[in-house]
């Protein structure tokens, strides 16, 4: 009996199928097709359509591809064709049906007890007598499971655990370690690891890469901070971007090396960076000649979240008009910074990406301290003239930032990534493979267009 | 009681006591002139963008030193190199006036390539010294106008953990021509303990690299204690972090300057705020002294300097005499050197043919009295 049981039901549809005397048991759902049900409509409504699903060849693909939504009679050909094969068991129908209740078999447990479950889910159908649902005519019927996709995956991502690479990039002192500390609420940054005597600034910008494993709720992360002491700090800072850019590309490379190999491992240890934070000084005035050079050459190669370091320094309007200022002449020079408006995929993204995009940069304020505010601990940062809250939205804008980079859109940033930037990456690498070739090969250029991966 | 004890006493003012004569007056006197002539100051003020300089100095004698102010932005800034601006203001405080010249430096420190950026504002203080050196020796001695730099407030980012290595370099290169008084900048970043490691941390670094900051003058034994207590707290707090703003708002029930957070109000005028109050009573109280310093010691070091290296003022055709000294010789005293030893050449020359005109007349002469072999 392979049939995949949703673990979460909806309230208005229970699956309660069982046998009709006389019914077969295997077939998927809708074995009183075959007993002495009563003809009935049956709305035919496919819950979650999984594209992937459909392509193992069942019959299913006859019906309506989404949505499907038809008066099947009971005895319809259609519906007869889903019992068959085990190759049906993954598609989810859930059925709504129109007329009152009849007696609705209810599905034998022995059939749920071939699920596994994990220990958080119970089945709600099981041995439960068909609810009706008090509003309208529904009914329920064999639900088939398809949305039970996502927690297979859930469970997969738990047990593989997440990886997130961040890079933090300013001059020094600008709370970069406080920052990275701050939010991921432990000690994850590269001073609190290193021992420090006095802050040295070095005399060349260094690449330091740290990883950590933290956990929470039983998921799993690798975070790696990656830090570039020495960015900006010098007389002269040109070129100083030179060192980060091929940090950036070789990640990009050894992961490519990893893709192409004939041997693939069967997980590439992803370490291209995700996500770089860059951290703009609170001037107050604009941005620095430094600042729009930076960002303008590393926005085509990672996803650059600009911040305003320290903005405790600067009151509300200043922080307005400040931001303003960022935002107009990132425009002015071409600079995309995540959310990238190329990169939205719907109205709905949009819609949210534009809220973000209106905000951007979040000016925040670091803090591992915590202080005693209106009888709650809170991390923040005591003055002679009040606290400094940093959760508080009234205060900063952290709340924001960690939401953006944690809470939502932490997938997204590293989609992006590997879906965008990589990609261009590797066009870019396969081309000049191929210019390189062609040319000892003697092949005139314009050949190589065909070679699209 | 003797004579003697009865001046200690402070009794200048009476002419009825005996052996009064009356020098005494003399302080009152140049008081009152110094009153109708006015003061003069130049304070220049450097640091990168965005730390605070012009608000401070508007907070400072509270005015509204640059009216119409653009801040260019961020490409039009790639282009610039460093100007100099000097703004003067008049500023009449109870008769007394103050002709108050501020010098600002911006672009300092905003290229990406900071290399060369100080070489204008150092152009910049010796052209004034030239040019006070040309008024002094000059003919006409009356109105010498002193554009000099008096004193330099350095701005040093709240944000760092020390001096940054332009920083260094720049303090380096002026502390021997004009006074340097370091200042934080934008001081409501640090929280107090923030505020002392920061403070100590950049005092060791002055140290470390053999810089010369101002050193506010000890107070003179015959001054009152308060006086004293005042000097002690001052030199204490070097370097002062301050807060400026002209912003009124309302703490506590009185109008007070300060910032407005959603956390609190920064007060400029709160000693246990920022050091506002100590960098105005500081600059107030030692503007002569800075003054002094400068003429007596940064001025006096240009002048022997340039005067070593060049022995002409040519302008007015008067004449310093070289001293036989080293230095490095610029070059038309080579050439007036060259030209005189060819003169002398000349001169060498010129005796030598007449000793041999002279000798062949001789001989001439001597032909006819006898046979030369």
């Amino acid at each position: 009996m392979m049939f995949n049981f949703p673990v979460q039901l909806p309230a208005h549809l229970q699956l309660h199928l069982q046998p009709a005397e006389g019914a077969v048991s295997q077939v998927v759902g809708l074995t009183h097709l075959e007993g002495p049900c009563e003809r009935n409509e049956w709305d035919v409504v496919n819950a979650e359509p999984e594209e992937q699903m459909r392509g193992s060849g069942d019959t299913m693909s006859e019906s309506d591809p989404a949505g499907v939504k038809g008066h099947i009679s009971p005895e319809s050909s259609t519906m007869r064709t889903l019992g068959t094969g085990p190759s049906c068991t993954n598609t989810v129908v859930s059925l709504v049906r129109h007329e009152g209740p009849e007696v609705i078999p209810s599905y034998s447990s022995s059939a749920m007890s071939e699920v596994v479950m994990p220990d958080a889910m119970v089945s709600p159908a099981v041995g439960v007598p068909y609810v009706e649902n008090p509003g309208g005519p529904v009914g329920d019927f064999s639900y088939v499971g398809i949305d039970a996709i996502l927690e297979q995956m859930r469970r997969k991502a738990m047990k593989q655990g997440f990886e997130l690479n961040i890079m933090v990039v300013g001059q020094s002192g600008l709370g970069k370690s406080t920052l990275m500390n701050t939010l991921f609420k432990s000690k994850v940054s590269r001073k609190s690891v290193q021992a420090t005597g006095q802050e040295k600034i070095p005399k060349t910008i260094e690449i330091k890469s740290i990883s950590h494993d933290i956990e929470e709720k039983g998921v799993r992360m690798k975070l790696t901070v990656i830090d570039t002491p020495g960015f900006g700090d010098q007389i002269n800072n040109e070129n100083c971007w030179r060192p980060i850019m091929k940090f950036i590309n070789d990640q990009y490379e050894a992961y490519l090396q990893e893709e192409i190999n004939i041997n693939r491992k069967k997980r590439i240890p992803d370490s291209r960076v995700h996500c770089c934070i860059y951290f703009i000084p609170p001037t107050g005035h604009c941005l620095r000649p430094l600042d729009v050079e930076f960002m303008r050459r590393l926005s085509k190669v990672v996803n650059i979240v600009p911040v305003i370091a320290k903005a405790d320094t600067l009151t509300l309007e200043e922080r307005d008009f400040f931001k303003k200022k960022i935002r107009e002449e990132l425009r002015a020079n071409g600079i995309d910074v995540y959310p990238q408006k190329e990169f939205d995929e719907d109205a709905e993204d949009r819609m949210i990406n534009e809220k973000i995009r209106e905000m951007i940069p979040f000016a925040v304020v670091g803090s591992d301290q915590e202080y005693q505010v209106n009888g709650r601990r809170l991390l923040g940062r005591k003055t002679k003239w009040g606290t400094i809250e940093v959760e508080n939205i009234a205060h900063c804008e952290f709340a924001y930032l960690r939401d953006l980079l944690i809470r939502s859109h932490m997938q997204n940033i590293k989609d992006i990534t590997s879906s965008i930037h990589y990609e261009m990456y590797r066009v870019r690498r396969l081309n000049e493979n191929n210019t390189v070739l062609a040319h000892a090969n003697g092949v005139p250029e314009h050949h190589l267009a065909t070679h699209e991966m | 009681m003797s004579q003697a004890d009865k001046m200690k006493q402070g009794q200048f003012n009476n002419p009825e006591t005996p052996g009064y004569v009356g020098f005494a007056n003399l302080p009152n006197q140049v008081h009152r002139k110094s009153v109708k002539k006015g003061f003069e100051f130049t304070l220049m003020v450097v640091g990168e963008s965005g730390l605070g300089k012009s608000t401070l100095i508007n907070s400072l004698f509270l005015t509204d030193l640059y009216p119409e102010r653009i801040i260019p932005g961020a490409a039009e800034k790639i282009e610039r190199t460093v100007q100099i601006e000097a703004s003067t203001v008049e500023i009449e405080e109870r008769g007394v006036k103050l002709r108050l010249t501020v010098v600002d430096t911006p672009g300092y420190g905003d290229a990406i390539n900071s290399q060369d950026c100080f070489s204008t504002i150092i152009s910049y203080i010796d052209d004034q010294f030239e040019r006070y050196l040309h008024d002094e020796s000059g003919l006409n001695r009356r109105h010498i106008v002193d554009n000099r730099v008096h004193c330099c407030f350095y701005f040093i980012s709240p944000l760092g953990h020390g001096l940054k290595p332009l920083d260094v370099q720049f303090m380096k290169a002026i502390h021997n021509k004009v006074n340097v008084v370091p200042v934080i900048a934008k001081a409501d970043t640090l929280t107090l303990r923030e505020r002392e490691r920061l403070k100590r941390r950049v005092l060791d670094e002055i140290d470390e690299h053999g810089i010369k900051i101002y050193h506010l003058p000890d107070a003179e034994s015959d001054e009152d204690e308060d006086f004293k207590e005042q000097t002690r707290i001052l030199k204490a707090s070097i370097p002062f972090a301050v807060v400026g703003s002209n912003q009124q708002i309302e703490a506590k029930g009185k109008k007070v300057r300060g910032r407005l957070y959603p956390w609190g109000v920064v007060e400029v005028e709160n000693p246990e705020h920022n050091d506002f109050l100590k960098l105005r009573i500081m600059l107030i109280t030692h503007m002569q002294d800075l003054q002094e310093v400068t003429q007596d010691l940064h001025y006096e070091n240009f002048r022997s300097d340039r005067l070593k290296r060049g022995g002409r003022l040519s302008s007015h055709g008067y004449i310093l005499p070289l001293s036989p000294a080293k230095g490095p010789e610029p070059e038309e005293t080579d050439k007036d050197m060259i030209l005189q030893e060819k003169e002398a050449e000349l001169r060498r020359m010129q005796e030598m043919i007449a000793k041999m005109q002279l000798q062949m007349q001789k001989q001439g002469d001597g032909e006819g009295d006898g046979q030369h072999v």
